[in-house]
């Protein structure tokens, strides 16, 4: 059913990517006439969530302003910041919902479109079950959104499987810290971070993935804080590092504890903290011992001395951060990697006071939120556990139902697309996601959604995902709904509506709302206002982790941010978690946990014997639906690229700009070669932003963490030869003709 | 808050290309970015440098300018070339010694950093100082810069015998010892494992 209604050149005619240079109106036109109103709010992107102000006339965003008085950023923005305003009046925003024909897809009318969407749902669930049928949701939506779509799923759909794109990001660390802590969120607010002596930073490409943590990280520079930088690539904060770790890709699990072998075996550790805050040392401590420092130098390929002095510096200080990011998480191991990086943080004391502790960089915009109530397939509002008998009969009582008709946990991310591709799901509601572009075995997630018998998807453009629908609603811009978010340091912030949706698209909160009414299921649903999803919300995690009772959208306004938990209007919320080094479990203590090591689920081998890692440009976001219509942005980095190291590109005669095809045990993908010393030998890189012959994720694999389940991105095994250049046609490309310019 | 200067520093730089993208935001120059920026040999090494005019005391563009299109205000900014005296030669281009000028070909006019004077003259940092993420570029007090930053300021440049002193300041390292930026210096491997 889901297959292409229209050939791939055509939709793209219609639907886009095409590139947007200038504001609404033209730069003259808008310098000719000052703006509206400014409106404070944050950014679209990344889960730094900087405070701008967006300059709007006429109901359209035709610019920004920085805003200098939030004092996460004060004024800064990276590049994709400063261009995101050019979303506004952009030529291929979706104005109506769409259905799919076979002459492609035709403009109708809301009514059609809802009741079409509601009827085939429920269609495929009378004939297969409950489950039949999946909801994807996003980490870049509000959190008021979010728990739309978890109590949606469970309670209109009833269905069990409901999941989201932050499965891609933050679940190694959330499932490594709920258990060492009691809740996932970093335990310090970012102004920690320039009063640590030491930054021990582990796979986190800081400058390009979170750019405004850079200022951080220069600023503890500038106070004589020595940084340390563990990543396969030198990205460019490493300029500045004091000691760097080359680490061999999926081997951090390895390096981390031969530092803690070192910090053992020299009696660094912190004794005091261990006994006074910690359970489970022992075990660990019997665990690193196996790690002596020649094998774990062999295994990474990080000289010892290396490894001796990043465990001294971090150990010496009386103040360290260790922060870490996907680098560290998008293992077969990611949660293992994360609770190693955790025992060291504890295993030293550093935890618990100013200028100290273990943070995790969430990498989507409301990365941290998006989690915390409900989208995610094993939790239910305030991040309680969808098992925990209590947290349901809260949570049943808030929504009004009965807690066993609650759906037990469903599948994840993945999971959800292997279940269409066998057949046992046959219905999908999708938002905020682009799992063609993101989900690791493209050609398996396109097979898996051509099987789909009913594909709904709600967005604002067409991604190369929503090409597969059957039928597309028009919904909304970040900038278009107010509603929270939570940042990476934990703290709720407040997205202003700037704008009304433009043509007939609607609020997303509307649309879901609608949908529920066609389901028959309106009484659970009577919202008019983000507002009222979030006085429910907050009910809803009263006394759960994330506690978000006592936050109201004027407290956030007045207060610039508050962080969770905060029970009570009374209370000044958390911005540092674990104080003194007590955690959120009952019994006050922090949790040493062991991490067996595991090899990767595509280990390198004669056949491939190149690690192939990936990751992001500055310029571009995620799977790109946004940051490729922006024409500065696409034009800061066109096209994905091959890093290859002269020493490996010389033993196989390449030079620099000649098309190299990288095959994986998956299939392969041609892309030119960009020789940098920055990058390990041993190690390609290629970004992950592009659709089609150009998608990275062609060449990934869907080995997941068996407990975060997250996707191994960040190891795969590769052969790389040289190639002719492909024709730029879609045929060649897969899907999707590479385009860097719009006339 | 005139008494802020501007400060550029490259080995803060993380090539965002930020300062580039807001730089043709504003207002007295839509749609051209007049900030110069730099991958020193993304070969070799990950480092960049941003930089905008250094705003020199007695500027060579100007020495050079044929058409005394190019001024300098009383704030000490030297400006584009005035449109209606510009010949488009690029005689500033080819003499500044910093690189800075940029010649417009379809406008037939130079422009470059003005450092925000519609912006600085309402109290505001220039745009690029503003959103800069990591800092690489800066408008601060010189006391802030004094107390805050371990690299120190130089605004005194010689090319040649050519001293050149400038209203912006460059940050200057401490003394940094040669660092190498090849991935395999750091390596623990055999060096002929391939």
């Amino acid at each position: 059913m889901a297959k292409l209604p229209q050939s791939i050149d055509a939709l793209i005619d219609t639907y886009g990517p095409h590139l947007n240079f200038t504001p609404a109106g033209g730069w003259l036109n808008e310098a000719q006439h000052a703006p509206d109103t400014l409106v404070k709010t944050h950014c679209c992107f990344c889960g730094q969530q900087c405070g701008i102000q967006l300059k709007v006339r006429d109901n359209t965003v035709i610019g920004f302003e920085p805003w200098e008085d939030f004092p996460f950023n004060h004024g800064m923005l990276c590049p994709k910041g400063v261009k995101r305003y050019l979303q506004g009046g952009h030529r291929d925003r979706l104005l109506d919902p769409l259905m799919r024909t076979d002459q492609g897809f035709e403009k109708t009318s809301w009514d059609t479109a809802l009741s079409f969407t509601a009827r085939r749902l429920r269609e495929l669930q009378d004939r297969h079950g409950k489950d039949a049928v999946a909801v994807y949701g996003g980490a870049s939506l509000t959190t008021e959104k979010a728990y739309l779509m978890g109590k949606f799923a469970r309670v209109a759909l009833g269905t069990r499987h409901i999941d989201y794109n932050g499965r891609l990001c933050m679940v190694s660390a959330g499932t490594a810290y709920k258990p060492a802590f009691g809740a996932d969120r970093s335990p310090i607010p970012w102004s920690d971070i320039p009063k640590a002596q030491v930054l021990l930073v582990v796979g986190a490409n800081v400058a390009e993935c979170a750019p405004i943590t850079t200022s951080y990280i220069w600023k503890c520079r500038d106070q004589g804080g020595k940084l340390i930088v563990v990543d396969p690539r030198m990205t460019p904060i490493t300029r500045n590092a004091d000691l760097y770790l080359p680490v061999r890709p999926g081997t951090d699990l390895v390096l981390l504890m031969g530092m803690l072998n070192v910090i053992l075996s020299e009696g660094l550790e912190d004794r005091a903290f261990i006994e006074a805050h910690t359970s489970g040392f022992d075990a660990v401590a019997a665990d690193v011992a196996a790690y002596d420092l020649r094998s774990v130098a062999e295994h990474t390929g990080v000289p010892p001395e290396a490894i001796e002095k990043a465990a001294r510096m971090f150990a010496g200080a009386d103040r360290a951060i260790a922060l870490h990011a996907r680098g560290l998480e998008h293992h077969s191991k990611g949660v293992e990697n994360c609770s190693a990086l955790i025992n060291l943080c504890l295993a030293t004391g550093h935890l618990g006071h100013e200028g100290s502790g273990c943070a995790m960089i969430t990498g989507q915009g409301n990365g941290q939120g998006g989690r915390e109530h409900g989208q995610k397939c094993d939790q239910l509002p305030g991040q309680r556990s969808i098992s925990d008998p209590e947290g349901r009969a809260h949570v049943a009582k808030v929504w009004g139902i009965a807690p066993e008709e609650i759906p037990q946990a469903g599948y994840s991310a993945v999971e959800i697309m292997e279940a269409i591709h066998r057949g046992e799901i046959k219905g999908l509601l999708s938002i905020c996601f682009n799992p063609l572009v993101s989900l690791p075995d493209a050609t398996f997630t396109r097979e898996a959604l051509e099987k789909l018998e009913f594909f709904g998807v709600i967005d604002f453009f067409l991604s190369e995902t929503a090409q597969h629908a059957d039928v597309v609603l028009a919904g909304s811009l970040q900038e278009e709904e107010e509603g929270v978010v939570c940042s990476a340091e934990g703290r709720v912030i407040h997205i202003q509506q700037a704008v009304t949706p433009p043509g007939n698209a609607r609020v997303d909160s509307r649309i879901i709302c609608d949908l529920a009414e066609h389901l028959g299921k309106k009484t659970f649903f009577p919202y008019t206002h983000p507002r009222e999803i979030f006085d429910e919300l907050r009910e809803a995690s009263r006394g759960g982790i994330a506690d978000y009772y006592g936050i109201t959208y004027e407290r956030i306004d007045r207060e610039q941010g508050v962080f969770w938990p905060c029970p009570s209007a009374d209370h000044p919320g958390t911005p540092r978690l674990f104080e003194g080094g007590v955690s959120m479990h009952p019994d006050g203590k922090c949790r040493f946990l062991q991490t067996p090591w595991r090899e990767s689920g595509d280990p390198v081998d004669a056949d491939f014997p190149i690690y192939l890692t990936t990751g992001r440009v500055v310029s571009q976001y995620l799977s790109g639906t946004q940051t490729r219509r922006i024409g500065g942005l696409v034009e800061q980095c066109p096209e994905p690229f091959v890093e290859i190291h002269p020493r490996l590109a010389g033993s196989l005669n390449i030079v620099p700009g000649d098309w190299i095809t990288v095959t994986t045990r998956r299939t392969e993908i041609t892309l030119q070669a960009s020789i940098v010393k920055t990058i390990r030998p041993d190690t390609v890189f290629i970004p992950y932003h592009w659709p089609g012959g150009r998608s990275a994720n062609r060449l990934t694999h869907r080995t997941l963490d068996p407990r975060s389940k997250i996707p191994e991105f960040k190891v795969s095994a590769c052969r790389l030869a040289k190639a002719a250049r492909p024709l730029s046609t879609s045929s060649a490309w897969g899907w999707g003709p590479t385009r860097t310019k719009e006339s | 808050m005139s008494e802020r200067e501007f400060y550029i520093d490259p080995s803060r730089c993380i090539g965002c290309k930020s300062c580039m993208q807001a730089c043709e935001e504003c207002d007295t120059h839509r749609g051209h970015s007049m900030i110069n920026f730099d991958f020193i040999d993304r070969p070799e090494t990950i480092a960049t440098a941003a930089y905008v005019c250094f705003h020199c005391e007695d500027p060579t563009c100007a020495q050079v300018c044929p058409a005394d299109a190019i001024k300098k205000g009383l704030d000490g900014i030297v400006q584009s070339a005035l449109e209606p005296r510009c010949i488009g030669c690029s005689n500033c281009v080819v003499a500044c010694p910093f690189g800075i000028p940029k010649m417009k070909v379809a406008e037939e006019q130079m422009m470059k950093c003005d450092m925000c004077y519609d912006r600085t003259s309402v109290g505001k940092k220039p745009m690029c100082a503003t959103v800069c993420p990591s800092q690489a570029l800066t408008f601060a007090a010189p006391a802030d810069i004094a107390r805050d930053r371990r690299e120190t300021p130089t605004n005194v440049f010689y090319f040649g015998e050519q001293k050149v002193v400038t209203k912006v300041f460059m940050m200057v390292p401490e003394g940094v010892e040669a660092v190498s930026v090849d991935v395999v210096d750091y390596m623990w491997e055999e060096r002929a494992w391939l």
